[in-house]
């Protein structure tokens, strides 16, 4: 090869995912490798968490007056909402623009600005530079350059969109339309929730040994709840036999699962579960039934209720108790579940008792949600050493178009959360890309 | 004994109970009326009234624990819970005592890996009678409130 031959910049190594293609179209597999690959998993960092997504960051309630801030973590990036001087809700990303350090401390509080500790940078409630010590110098000696400009060193910002009490965060440029990137089933669901201003009334916090994406496919799955989760079946909290509905957005990524309480019959029942390990025991009953409870806060029947948001929300009501959930990855093969619990702000004393109540229910120590974490556990842990093609099989109310049911047997949800993942990736399979 | 000695040896029975997987002892540590409640120290220190478990009196206990053995499904596991000796209050005038004790529970699976799984302080009222000991109010201020796994039997 003669000297003139070698290309003066050598071409970027070819990523080694550039290959990888969902192995179907209609996404009825998935390969295991996207939960245990190290490099799947900082591609996730970057194209979704930081790509064209809204993150759910957190209720406005939650920072409820100018100076309040909570912090919370998007993808890997650990993030600060802020409510700022004047009012609005800012997001900025909680890293040092100096030399890195963590600069907000306090996982919730009150400021009027942020002074990062390593070397007294000060920032202002929206995250924009206002301060920073020896700018000139100490008698004469050091200071920053002429042309330090304290606006080109702020904390960096994530566009802010706010609905009905959410507050939503983007990394990108361009994001969509938050509406538009919700999608009318979505915000037809969160419309009939977000009704008042709310209260806050708590947090869980639970780690799970598994995959964020585990978590993801759980609660897009009504197929599982009333196997899985024998409370439920047992005490007619929720069963498959009721009637429910399964409604996607149109990515694929978002979905509400809803069952209607009492709209199934012992009979039904008993048959349903015929074949499983006794899951439906008619002859247990509550000693203390309060806890089932339940004076709707709505008129429509509806007692369960999961609205996802694709890549990292949550919303429940199950009964009186409603929750965000925010999921926090924690490397391929941990997460981080944050629960906020929310009444309104006008519930009288005895409402909030009974959602309190409840609480018992859901959460990481909840009667009817302790064992998903279980589950996703027991996938991550036998998963890990799969052949890199290994794949799951998820084929509950079949195969092709991914698209609405009027009922709950279904893992079609599941599948959307695979064609909006598999697109954003760069992973789709070219027919359906 | 003393109230002290009194109020440590139920919170000693009442941890072995649990230890040794006899959960159906746990209920009876507690007045009929008895709460029995874990709350996360955040939710505690910010008067946030959230709880992970609340039990309002012994049935809910005793549901509890039947939903353990013949609904749940967690983590095959043993506790241990290692305990402080009770800081005392003096006996108030209806014979109920408060004490603050530091808890240590170390949970263990079926590899014989052990793992410290929480850690916190008890907040008790122990109602004394002539020759029984019981607890009143049981609050669980967990430290530990990243909760690893889930949280099934009580701590
Ligand atoms: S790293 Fe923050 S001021 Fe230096
Ligand atoms: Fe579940």
């Amino acid at each position: 090869m003669k000297l003139a031959d070698i290309p003066v910049h050598a071409a970027a190594p070819a990523d080694p995912l550039d290959g990888f293609r969902w192995p179907t179209d209609d996404f009825t597999r998935t390969p295991y490798r996207v939960f245990t690959d190290e490099a799947i998993y900082q591609r996730e960092m970057e194209r979704i968490f930081r790509g064209p997504v809204w993150n759910y960051l957190a209720l406005e309630a939650e920072v409820p007056e100018p100076g309040s801030y909570k912090t919370v973590q998007i993808g890997n990036v650990p993030v600060v909402v802020s409510r700022n001087m004047q009012g609005e809700v800012t997001a900025f990303v909680n890293r040092c623009a100096h030399r890195g350090a963590t600069v907000v401390r306090q996982e919730f509080g009150r400021a009027e600005g942020h002074a990062c500790i390593y070397h007294q940078w000060n920032y202002d409630s929206s995250g924009d530079l206002c301060g920073v010590p020896y700018r000139r110098g100490l008698n004469g000696c050091g200071g920053y350059p002429k042309d330090f400009k304290p606006a080109e060193h702020g904390l960096q910002k994530l566009r802010v969109a706010l609905y009905k009490g959410l507050v939503f965060g983007s990394f990108a440029d361009e994001p969509p339309e938050l509406l538009a990137y919700l999608g009318t089933n979505i915000v037809t669901h969160l419309d009939r929730i977000f009704v008042k201003p709310l209260k806050v009334l708590g947090y869980h916090r639970q780690r799970i040994s598994a995959n964020w994406k585990l978590y993801f496919e759980n609660i897009k799955d009504p197929y599982h709840a009333g196997l899985l989760h024998t409370f439920m079946a047992t005490f007619g909290v929720y069963r498959s036999t009721q009637k429910g509905h399964t409604l996607l957005s149109p990515g694929g990524g978002h979905a509400v699962v809803y069952s209607v309480t009492n709209t199934d019959s012992v009979e039904s029942v008993v048959e349903a579960y015929q074949g499983t390990d006794n899951k439906y025991q008619t002859d247990f009953a509550l000693q203390e039934p309060g806890l089932l409870q339940w004076s709707p806060d709505f008129h429509d029947g509806i007692g369960n209720l999961i609205v996802s948001v694709f890549p990292n929300m949550v919303v429940h009501q199950i009964l009186n108790t409603f929750a965000t959930r925010q999921v926090r990855p924690l490397g391929t093969g941990a997460m981080e579940l944050y629960w906020t619990y929310f009444g309104f702000e006008d519930d009288a004393a005895e409402r909030t008792a009974a959602r309190l109540q409840q609480l018992n229910l859901v959460g990481p120590a909840g009667y009817i949600s302790m064992e998903d974490g279980e589950a996703i556990r027991l996938v991550q842990q036998s998963i890990t050493g799969e052949s890199r093609d290994a794949t799951s099989f998820i084929e509950m109310g079949g195969r092709g178009p991914i698209v609405d049911a009027d009922h709950v047997v279904t893992e079609v949800c599941t599948r959307g959360l695979w064609q909006q993942y598999a697109r954003t990736m760069g992973f789709a399979p070219e027919a359906a890309a | 004994m003393s109230p002290r000695e009194r109020v440590q040896e139920l919170q000693l029975r009442y941890a072995h109970a649990i230890d040794d997987d006899a959960l159906e002892q746990w209920p009876g540590f507690f007045t009929a009326e008895g709460r029995y409640r874990v709350i996360p120290r955040e939710n505690h220190a910010r008067g946030l009234p959230a709880c992970l478990i609340d039990c309002r009196g012994v049935a809910m206990m005793q549901d509890r624990v039947a939903s353990l053995r013949t609904a749940n499904i967690y983590n095959i596991h043993f506790d241990r819970h290692l305990l402080s000796p009770p800081l005392v209050e003096a006996p108030e005038a209806d014979g109920t005592v408060r004490a603050r004790t530091q808890f240590l529970v170390m949970q263990s699976d079926q590899s014989g890996v052990s793992k410290p799984f929480a850690t916190g302080v008890y907040l008790d009222v122990v109602e004394l009678g002539g020759d029984t000991a019981r607890f009143r109010e049981r609050t669980v201020v967990l430290d530990s409130y990243g909760v690893l796994e889930l949280l099934a039997t009580p701590i």
